[in-house]
């Protein structure tokens, strides 16, 4: 048994990112590194429930590991609903429990052209990837999203790789950043690179059609909604490749494209 | 204190069980805590082929509690004695298993199956699950039915206790908790989840692709536990009270009414390690209101006049 995998830590810093209305706002929480022995890898996420949380709200949250050093660890979310909202109104000394590092991660091949693709949130786990990469002029980041850009931590990203964005303000937008995927998914098939990818479903499912129709191999990040996040409720199942429902918490969320289906 | 509990034969070094389906297979838990500090585990439900269960999304989150539609989602029986039961410490730990079946005849040979496995502590026999179509809750408001699937199982389980998991679902919770005790059933658990439902305004639509779900969490704790208290009032055989149980203090409620046990279900998922802390600090909520052991306390509820 390891108590470290499950304990209450103090919040470092709240912290909205960018300057825009609330509906847009990022969030940037710091949280005390809940010592993990084991340390944690880039994809894997944890389940965050303030102490202070009543029994009104009864799951934690799962959020990406966005970064982790020995003292700190940062998560950044929007404000979507309950949850977030009341989880933006912590200060500097609220007590979290937390549980992690869960579930699967991204690979870090040396020496490969990798094509990091998030969509919105999907950008979070991206920060930790560049920073612990070897050989990050090996990457490039394209990022779809609809705040505006400056609302995302991208600076320490774009100060290492290239950083191709596409920001979705209108409907027709989405076409382009379709588009634009798939040119980017051919040019990495053509370099037998690799696709790392992140962000809702129809963004995952935009990648997982375009890898696929090139032969590209890629990584997905699911992101679901989950009550545990340790593989006990069976709520955040996705289909896989053979039709049979996997969980996303302790099977993902890191998937092979190839491995699961995405269909609606 | 001592607390440890005789369950219809069944050792349990204190009364604290995790609900099925809230606990996966036991192992998903294993590095929240020490899995032998609890008194058993009750696992996923089991049934005897694999179910792929419900279309997702299956869990909501409501005011204090949840709604979910899982339908069973397990890798079968097989598959469970072969690759999860031989990783837990079955030797130290009683695992329980939890059954579903759609007909009696089906339960029994789900029990027979799993009748001589000694990793095997006993079966909690799911008669209530609102969330399949065939069997489930039908069962569970049929006393009649109840009785049936109760001589199935017994019938076949060897020498392992028989639980049977009553549903909140009916009108005289007393009449179900009697007709498993004439089905020969050792003991029974309550409650499964009541029948609920979450809409969104928005999108105008239920929150669950099945509609409707079972609701748990601490919104359900006061009906779960006046079934309790009625269901022990009904039988002679031991009872299970499960139903909202967050804290020690909860499980010392339904203990007071008159529960043998209880289960710990969907507060594992306010915090993984919810049910081994309810189990430690249980000792010190009875102490702590001059309880003079646990046989003394459960039950001791004192009724008006």
């Amino acid at each position: 048994m390891s108590a470290n995998n499950c304990r209450a830590v103090k919040v470092i810093d709240v912290k909205p990112l960018g300057h825009s209305s609330p509906d847009e706002e990022i969030i940037e929480l710091k949280l005390e590194y809940p010592g993990w022995r084991s340390g944690w890898r880039v994809g894997q996420f944890v389940m965050i429930r303030p102490v202070s949380w009543p029994l009104d709200l009864i799951w934690g949250r799962p959020f990406s590991i966005c970064n982790a050093d020995d003292n700190t660890l940062t998560i950044l979310f929007q404000v979507v609903g309950r949850g977030t909202k009341r989880l933006a109104e912590l200060t500097t000394g609220d007590k979290v429990n937390i549980w992690g590092p869960l579930g699967s991660f991204f690979s870090k091949p040396k020496d490969r052209p990798i094509l990091m693709l998030a969509g919105g949130m999907g950008i979070a786990p991206f920060c930790g990837y560049v920073d612990s990469h070897d050989q990050p002029e090996n990457l490039k980041l394209f990022f779809a999203h609809r705040p505006p850009l400056e609302n995302y931590p991208l600076n320490s990203i774009s100060e290492k790789v290239e950083v191709e964005d596409l920001r979705e303000t209108k409907p027709e937008d989405i076409l382009n950043i379709i588009a634009r995927i798939d040119e980017l998914v051919k040019e990495y098939a053509d370099k037998k690179g690799l696709i790392v990818a992140c962000g809702p479903t129809p963004f995952l499912r935009t990648v997982r059609s375009a890898s696929i129709k090139y032969g590209v191999e890629a990584e997905l990040s699911l992101e679901n909604r989950m009550a545990c996040g340790v593989g006990a409720c069976l709520g955040c199942v996705t289909k896989d490749s053979t039709g049979h429902h996997t969980q996303v918490c302790t099977t993902g969320p890191v998937f092979k494209a190839t491995d699961i289906s995405l269909e609606d | 204190m001592d607390m440890s509990v005789d369950f219809a034969g069944l050792k349990l070094k204190n009364p604290i069980l995790t609900a099925s389906g809230t606990f996966g297979f036991g192992l998903e838990f294993k590095r929240f805590g020490n899995l032998e500090s609890l008194g058993g585990i009750i696992v996923k439900g089991l049934s005897l082929k694999p179910r792929e269960g419900n279309p997702m999304p299956r869990i909501a989150e409501t005011p204090c509690g949840m709604l979910n539609a899982i339908g069973i989602q397990n890798p079968g029986v097989e598959v469970f004695l072969k690759d999860r039961l031989p990783k837990l410490p079955w030797k130290t730990l009683p695992v329980l298993v939890n059954l579903y079946a759609t007909d009696a005849t089906e339960f029994g040979e789900l029990a027979k199956v799993l009748s001589t496995e000694e990793g095997v502590a006993a079966l909690e026999v799911n008669v209530s699950c609102p969330n399949v179509k065939e069997g489930g809750i039908a069962f569970g408001q049929d006393p009649s039915q109840i009785t049936k699937v109760a001589e199935a199982v017994k019938k076949n389980a060897g020498n392992k206790p028989v639980i049977i998991k009553l549903s909140p679902n009916v009108t005289d919770i007393a009449t179900c908790a009697r007709a498993a005790e004439d089905g020969g059933a050792d003991g029974i658990s309550l409650i499964n989840t009541l029948s609920g439902m979450a809409v969104d305004i928005e999108r105008r639509a239920p929150r669950l692709t099945n509609v409707i779900g079972g609701l748990s969490g601490p919104a359900v704790k006061p009906v779960a536990l006046r079934c309790v208290f009625q269901a022990v009032n009904a039988v002679k055989i031991p009872v299970i009270g499960l139903g909202g149980i967050s804290s020690a203090e909860d499980a010392a409620e339904f203990l007071l009414v008159g529960a043998a046990a209880v289960q710990i279900g969907t507060a594992n998922f306010l915090s993984p390690d919810t049910a081994f802390k309810i189990a430690e600090e249980l000792p010190k909520v009875l102490e702590r209101v001059n309880a003079k052991s646990l046989d003394e306390f459960r039950g001791s509820l004192k009724l008006p006049k």
